[in-house]
């Protein structure tokens, strides 16, 4: 198929960047969608017209390490539910479209490169609570904790987020709520996780403000886009463990 | 000639770990925060590592290619790790465990390191719940197992098909407590160009910042490689698009040996190539054979018309159809191991049988399977897999027959590493699939994430101060002019690349495809002497076309990931060649190494007392019983050769029979 591909470039971080366009021509339907950039970017580099490719982030191409990233045709990943941009395949476009391909955008995620992002913003927000605080080689027998299968499940829903940051290129806002209340649901549902949850959700939420994430108005864009399906419902439950939390605080101090 | 101490302590095999760590040197807890370690990789070995060493009070440098330490590809394991806890009462242990691997991994690993391996396996599952990894769970709250090939237990731990997802996760989350707290320096988008020696230990790196280009030095005591293995030497495979060699390579450059590089893991269920424009090749999870049933037609014809597209798979009768794994090993069946079940499928399509257009496919049926359990129980078992088929294939596999073919996959060789994990270059360590040590020619499943674990979390910090203790803390800088002349030669690299790079006409990759194409039809699945010779002769000439002709545009002042591509593929075409010296002077299969000269005939007594069947790999203990480690001779030089004998106390190698 022959695609018209409208792509955003930008040399470096202070570039003010724009869109240019490009013909991607025979393009096999089998091709999954950073395949067919692979094709263009070979067409451009065979040229003389001594372009750069276009630069990309991307690894594992089997939608688990988060890396790849993409605004397609408007969506983050695409319009394909529940799939990362690497996983999406050509034969969901047709012979002709034209595609706009642009960064994830947000104040915290500033442009490296093109189609590059800085998404360090989230490891900050990881470190500043999303573990649990437990000592290689400290642990006890692991069959000594029997956790309810279903409180295993619910947690496990939330822990499958891969960290991309779709929820935040999706919300008009920027917010991060649903990559927070993900990691927060993830380790506050388990017996493990509890004797840090307050602790947690608060330097979580307080350190998701410092980098200039926005807030959350139940728009439920995140929920849309997330690859890995993650629901809003951890969003809620990341406002009543905060609450809860804050108001201990606040009665402790 | 030099030669390899292994450095394994003495002992019953049982025993040895225990009094290893019993009377290891210590370092006081004033003292470790003196030390300073550099650790190359941040995934379940490096990240471990980092994270465990942090929390012991040594000072940490941790350093990734990627733009978060959590994206490293162990992340992309789906089936299990495995642990000797028996916890279903099916007669586990960690013998069972250990015998296994030594047996899977064809008589080709170190007794001591594996039943060490064995050991620590049960520690891991307890550290990752108690980190909150969430395993799957039986309704009564307790841990999960399913079973993998090349065992006869359920020891396999799981997190739905997010396995590696879920342990990486665990261990990030680790390593960033880490970072808060000040302990570890975190480098990622930086990549390790060379290896600074000092004095003949490896006391620093030199870097390239990934986003500015420019190039730097670390000095620490020690240096840790964690940088996973070598499979896209082959261009296509399933590893991620940017995993390398280079790190390894580089010290390999420098001194370190390089073992068994010939032993790469041909996977047996991956999503058949499609096309030439590919860039990568999915892993379908080997949990897939526990409930999928693989076949092809008996006839080649019927196979033919498949293909075609006049047939498909429903229309074969079951009388017509060649179970082939379970036909050849009745006692396995499906879940024979994967150099086994990998060959199988390519003998079958050598055949004419392979479904897939290309020839190269064979069915992986779950119709059995959801007749007796219903497609609910299955798509909870397996529901992800599914859907990244689906996906991928544009076909849906609750009614049509998954179609697979093999892939590469995993490396077994590395760099030579003694019973502490350090290299023959003294403070250079290496962890996970970068060393060569545990898995000998063939890794079984669920065993790259038990290993990885257990060198970060549990093998490392134990092992680690036998080195420390005779060195004193921080008397390296990076004013030193070993890094001087380390950081020039990266910067001689880089420029060179660049000078040529302007006015060449051929792409980084098209060099990257050339290569692994040759790799992976001289030294792939099946390999001989004649074709084997034809790939050393040839590789140098692409090394020279290289040079001469690969184009990279833009500046080496900022991002550049032609330049950075361009890197990794000249090592991968080097490497590329010592991979074929180590499978030439291999003479014997054995593992993931085949040489079709070395196989069992109808004429073999074992094959005429039914024990194993004609085709099968054939090992030659009296001649090959060793660990082959490689040392660079320079350039365009053949590499020296140094053997390190394997010694067998408590197994005794036998013919390898899965039937």
């Amino acid at each position: 198929m022959n695609l018209t591909l409208k792509v955003w470039r930008q040399a470096h971080a202070d570039d003010r960047g724009s869109i240019s366009t490009y013909e991607a021509k025979d393009i096999p339907e089998e091709a999954s969608f950073l395949e067919m950039l692979d094709i263009v970017n070979e067409q451009i580099l065979e040229g003389d017209s001594g372009e750069e490719p276009i630069h990309f982030d991307h690894d594992c191409r089997e939608g688990i390490c988060g890396m790849c990233s993409l605004n397609i045709n408007g969506v983050p990943h695409s319009k394909e539910q529940g799939i990362t941009t690497c996983q999406v395949h050509m034969r969901k476009f047709r012979d002709g479209d034209t595609i706009w391909i642009e960064p994830f955008r947000a104040k915290a995620f500033p442009v490296v490169k093109d189609l590059i992002t800085d998404r360090t913003a989230f490891d900050r927000i990881i470190a500043a609570g999303g573990f649990i605080d437990v000592r290689t080689g400290s642990a006890v027998d692991a069959n000594s904790l029997p956790i309810p299968k279903e409180e295993a499940d619910s947690s496990f829903d939330a822990a499958a987020c891969i960290g991309c940051g779709a929820c935040v290129a999706a919300c008009k806002n920027a917010s991060a709520m649903l990559f927070v209340g993900a990691k927060a649901a993830h380790l506050n549902l388990l017996p493990q996780g509890e004797p840090e949850k307050d602790r947690r959700v608060l330097s979580m939420v307080r350190q998701m403000d410092a980098e200039g994430f926005g807030n959350c108005t139940n728009q439920y864009e995140c929920e849309a886009v997330c690859p890995k399906e993650i629901s809003a419902d951890v969003i809620a439950k990341l406002n009543r463990d905060y609450a809860k939390a804050a108001v201990k605080e606040a009665v402790a101090t | 000639m030099s030669s390899l101490n292994s450095a394994i302590p003495s002992g019953d095999l049982a025993e040895k770990w225990t009094k290893y760590k019993a009377t290891a040197p210590l370092i006081n807890p004033a003292n470790k925060r003196k030390f300073s370690v550099i650790v190359v990789g941040s995934g379940l070995a490096g990240g471990a590592a980092a994270a465990t060493l942090s929390e012991l009070g040594y000072q940490v440098k941790c350093f990734c290619y990627q733009d978060s330490p959590r994206r490293a590809h162990s992340i992309a394991a789906q089936g299990g790790i495995n642990a000797a806890k028996n916890y279903q009462n099916d007669g586990d242990s960690v013998w069972r465990l250990f015998y296994d691997t030594i047996k899977g991994g064809d008589f080709r690993s170190r007794e001591a390191n594996v039943h060490r391996l064995a050991e620590v396996s049960s520690n891991i599952i307890d550290q990752c719940v108690a980190q909150g990894v969430p395993f799957a769970r039986e309704y009564g709250g307790l841990l999960a197992n399913r079973s993998f090939g090349g065992a006869q237990v359920s020891r396999t731990f799981y997190a739905r098909g997010q396995t590696g997802q879920q342990l990486l996760i665990g261990c990030y989350q680790a390593l960033e407590k880490e970072i808060a707290r000040g302990v570890v320096q975190m480098y990622p988008r930086t990549e390790m160009m060379d290896l600074v020696k000092v004095n003949g230990h490896a006391k620093g790196i030199v870097v390239r910042d990934l986003t500015t280009g420019e190039i730097s030095s670390h000095a620490a005591d020690c240096v840790i490689l964690a940088t996973g293995g070598y499979g896209n030497v082959f261009y296509l495979s399933t590893n991620a698009m940017g995993c390398n060699v280079m790190a390894a390579f580089r010290a390999y450059k420098r001194g370190a040996y390089f073992a068994n590089p010939c032993y790469t893991q041909i996977h047996p269920t991956c999503i058949p190539v499609s096309g030439d424009y590919q860039s990568k090749l999915t892993l379908m999870s080997e949990s897939l054979r526990n409930d999928g049933r693989i076949w092809v037609p008996k006839s080649a014809d019927v196979a033919a018309k498949i293909r075609a597209g006049e047939m498909t798979a429903a229309d074969v009768p079951e009388a017509e159809r060649d179970y082939y794994l379970e036909r050849k090993y009745p006692s396995f069946g499906n879940l024979a191991p994967r150099d086994i079940s990998s060959r199988s499928a390519k003998e079958a399509c050598d055949e004419g049988r392979g479904v897939a257009k290309s020839g190269l496919g064979v069915f992986l049926d779950f119709k059995d399977a959801i007749n007796r359990l219903g497609k609910d129980a299955i798509k909870a078992r397996y529901g992800n897999l599914f859907q990244m088929y689906e996906k991928i294939s544009g076909e849906d596999p609750y009614s049509v027959p998954m179609k697979i073919y093999p892939a590469v996959h995993y490396t077994m060789g590395g760099l030579w590493v003694d019973y502490n994990l350090m290299s023959n270059l003294p403070g250079l360590h290496v962890l996970g699939e970068a060393n060569f040590s545990d898995h000998g020619a063939n890794r079984l499943g669920a065993s790259a994430l038990m290993q990885g674990l257990a060198d970060g979390y549990f093998v490392i910090p134990a092992t680690l101060p036998s080195y420390l203790v005779n060195e004193t803390p921080g008397k390296i800088t990076t004013a030193m002019p070993e890094f001087r002349e380390a950081e020039e030669s990266v910067h001689d690299r880089v420029n060179l690349l660049m000078k040529n790079g302007t006015k060449g006409t051929r792409t980084v990759d098209s060099f990257h495809r050339e290569l692994g194409l040759l790799m992976w039809d001289k030294c792939g699945m099946a390999r001989n002497k004649a074709g084997l010779e034809e790939a050393i002769a040839k590789i140098p000439g692409i090394r020279e076309d290289f040079w001469a002709n690969v184009k990279i545009p833009g500046d080496s002042t900022q991002v550049n990931m032609e330049l950075e591509k361009a890197g990794r593929v000249a090592d991968f075409i080097d490497f590329a060649e010592m991979t074929c010296h180590d499978a030439l002077n291999r003479e014997e299969s054995c593992g993931g190494h085949f040489r079709e000269e070395y196989q069992f005939t109808e004429d073999d007594p074992d094959v005429k007392s039914g024990y194993t069947n004609p085709g099968e790999a054939k090992r030659r203990d009296d001649e090959f019983s060793y660990v082959a480690a490689w040392g660079d001779n320079g350039p365009g030089k053949k590499p020296e050769l140094i053997k390190e004998e394997l010694e067998f106390e408590a197994v005794k190698p036998s013919v390898r029979s899965y039937k």
